[in-house]
């Protein structure tokens, strides 16, 4: 048996976690700590883990083993509250663009004004102003992508997790993503992005998880992990090798 | 064959001169039927869409009983309510079979079971796709049903236009409950077995034409719901 004693000052905690589907351990991380300033990227394969690791994280998917701790506690309801994920497809309520974003404002409670305000202050960080009105389904893949960032910021997360949310995307919404990426994080958000786009990683990173078969490989400074990678796994996969 | 060109043309002249038994009849089925589908939406569809997001032991089978009621026999709804209704039974003192309400009452019977069954399904569907994203945004499984229920409300229409047309297009239940009285309980379905066994064919032509006309309209407005449902991403293919 591990010591599950955890440290109270650390962020986002992973210890023993494991999760298993039919017997086959899907996700095993020992020990992972995220305490910088981020954005931390969670980097490998398809069938790395990273997508089920950020889920744990955010509390969508109970492990079978282990524990997610958030400033010394185990992950609960109150923590929660205050994280916020966009999806690789983002999921739009079908209402106007507006709409979905009324629709987080609504239930943090602010008046009709301030929500109006406050509606029209993510639009233009999102570039969506001429767009308010359009039902949200028919929104591009960027625009949509976009939408689904805003919302989530008007949740205003300390948390905000992002699952691959450039992915078939074209480098002009790719761009106006990372940019409101950086942005959020410049005003204190704390972003954990999952990538398999090394570049993107090389943009956006602090730190880096480098995942492989639903393990941690490799975690550092973005500079440390992408130029001198400690592990095999991380140079094979960094040097463009078809890791599976 | 005259016979019946004349019965054609009576029926016509019957609908275009605005006959007031005719009309009276028309607007006596369609009363019964929207009131009827009304009151289906505000029972039913709050029930399919909680069968939609709730996990309880027995769902599965509560499922497959609200399937089996869409085709529960009208006639055996009408004996059913009539055996509610009637001076001996247990809401005999309200005094409503043999009048409109007890014709809403079992068209209620008949229709809620469609409007909850295809409300669960189409429900069902969404919360599949939103179920992780409104997790996320601190939506709780109950405050979700109202959110799905707008989301979906394209696709609800088409429930409730089917529901609708199940309503009007009914004659074995609110000819038991209601009595075919004249003036009072008559309506298209009733209006027209009867005319007909009387030899009365043109008023039966006629009823039997807006009833074509109303059905008509009705899936017209289904498919118009549907395409627009489609488009919206409010159905999965």
């Amino acid at each position: 048996m591990r010591d599950l004693t955890f440290d109270m000052t650390q962020f986002l905690q992973v210890r023993d976690l494991v999760i298993r589907r039919n017997g086959q351990a899907l996700l095993d991380v020992a020990d992972l700590t995220l305490d910088g300033p981020g954005p931390t990227l969670l980097l490998g394969p398809n069938g790395a883990g990273k997508s089920l690791l950020l889920r744990c994280l955010h509390g969508l998917i109970s492990p079978d083993q282990g524990q997610v701790v958030q400033d010394g506690s185990p992950l609960n309801a109150s923590h929660t509250a205050r994280q916020a994920m966009v999806f690789q497809q983002p999921v739009l309520l079908r209402r106007s663009v507006s709409a979905n974003l009324d629709f987080v404002l609504k239930r943090q409670g602010l008046a009709r004004r301030a929500r109006k305000l406050r509606i029209a202050e993510l639009l233009a960080e999102g570039g969506l102003e001429s767009k308010a009105r359009q039902p949200a389904r028919s929104l591009s893949g960027g625009e949509a992508q976009r939408l689904a960032i805003l919302r989530a910021l008007a949740m205003t997360p300390e948390t905000l997790f992002l699952d691959e949310p450039t992915s078939a995307l074209d480098p002009s919404a790719v761009q106006m993503i990372e940019r409101m990426i950086l942005r959020a994080s410049a005003r204190g958000v704390r972003i954990v992005m999952v990538t398999h786009d090394i570049g993107q990683a090389r943009r956006l990173a602090a730190d880096i998880v480098m995942m492989q078969g639903g393990r941690v490989v490799e975690h550092g400074p973005a500079k440390q992990v992408l130029d001198a990678p400690e592990s095999d796994a991380s140079r094979r996969y960094l040097s463009g090798a078809l890791v599976t | 064959m005259q016979g019946f060109a004349g019965e054609f043309s009576h029926a016509l002249s019957l609908i275009l001169n605005g006959d007031a038994e005719l009309w009276s009849i028309v607007f006596l089925s369609l009363k019964v039927s929207v009131f009827a589908v009304l009151i289906s939406a505000l029972i039913g569809m709050p029930v399919g869409a909680a069968l939609a997001v709730a996990r309880f032991p027995g769902r599965r089978a509560l499922i497959v009983l609200m399937n089996a009621l869409m085709g529960f026999p009208p006639v055996v709804v009408g004996l059913l309510v009539y055996l509610m209704l009637s001076r001996s039974g247990p809401l005999g003192v309200l005094e409503l079979l043999y009048t409109p309400t007890a014709m809403i009452i079992a068209q209620v019977v008949l229709v809620t079971p469609i409007v909850a069954a295809l409300t669960r399904q189409v429900v069902e569907m969404l919360a599949e796709e939103y179920s992780e994203q409104l997790r996320s945004l601190g939506v709780s499984r109950l405050a979700s049903v109202p959110v799905l229920l707008w989301d979906a409300r394209l696709a609800l229409i088409t429930a409730l236009l089917a529901g609708f047309g199940r309503a009007i297009a009914e004659v074995g239940a609110v000819i038991i409950v209601g009595g075919n009285i004249n003036h009072v309980t008559r309506v298209m379905t009733t209006t027209i077995a009867l005319e007909t066994s009387k030899g009365n064919l043109a008023l039966a032509l006629a009823l039997g034409a807006i009833l074509i006309g109303i059905a008509v309209a009705v899936n017209a407005m289904v498919s118009a719901a549907s395409l627009r449902a489609e488009r919206e991403g409010l159905r999965h293919a």
